[in-house]
């Protein structure tokens, strides 16, 4: 699955994607971040307040428990300072 | 059903001329409002804002937005136009521009769209600092999420 970091989760990961093939069982997006996070310090840093971090799933924002079913892309990013 | 005019782009833009595009031509339209959001200087300590955005999204998000105000106001135009890159103090970053027969609806909706874009479109400020201090990301304000919570 297509995965994108924006700012300081960008910054903090050192890549604005990458292709990741999830586990058997990753069902939900915060499930595929709770993967993400163990994938070293790096990941465990940007990842270290998971409640704060906002998730989309094929360029729609859901919530954490939201299913990942057949979503291609897969991004996540801090809360929104825009406008 | 009103089409809203949205996009996303690097350029500045003339806040005047997209509202004479929204006019030109017709008498129907009662109320114009007019919102541009700039880049402060902070007292001189800015040296630029740097806009980052998630391409595609953005501009959805926008749409989603406007419709959505289109559906809760008769409106007969809707524009926003939210800019990205590195912006200087002054420049302009975000237009809402709203029309309908009524103030009442033009003033509503604009108030709508930027406090529902603030919260949904997927922008990020960065902080350039004048004396080149590395300047880190603007947090997101929780009054920012109380007021989106109003509508």
């Amino acid at each position: 699955m297509k995965i994108l970091y924006f700012a300081w989760l960008r910054e903090r990961i050192g890549k604005a994607e990458e292709t990741i093939t999830f586990p058997p069982g990753t069902e939900t997006a915060g499930a595929a971040m709770a993967h993400l996070a163990s994938l070293g310090e790096e990941y465990a840093y940007a990842f270290e307040n998971p409640s704060i971090i906002r998730i989309a799933v094929d360029r729609k924002h859901v919530p954490h428990d939201a299913p990942l079913g057949e979503a291609r892309e897969l991004a996540f990013f801090p809360p929104m300072t825009g406008g | 059903m009103v089409a809203p005019v949205v996009r996303v782009q690097a350029e500045p833009f003339d806040a005047a001329e997209e509202s004479r595009l929204i006019t030109a031509g017709r008498a129907d339209i009662g109320a114009v409002v007019t919102f541009t959001g700039l880049c402060r200087s902070e007292g001189g300590s800015l040296a630029a804002l740097e806009l980052e955005h998630y391409p595609g999204m953005a501009e959805d998000e926008l749409v989603r937005v406007s419709t959505e105000a289109i559906a809760r106001w008769p409106l007969q135009a809707v524009t926003v136009i939210h800019r990205y890159g590195k912006i200087a103090p002054g420049e302009p970053i975000v237009l809402v521009v709203t029309a309908s027969a009524h103030r009442r609806a033009a003033f509503e909706s604009a108030d709508f769209l930027m406090d529902y874009l603030k919260t949904r479109a997927p922008f990020w400020k960065k902080e350039h600092f004048a004396s080149g201090a590395e300047g880190g990301w603007v947090a997101a304000k929780t009054e920012d999420d109380r007021a989106a919570e109003r509508w």
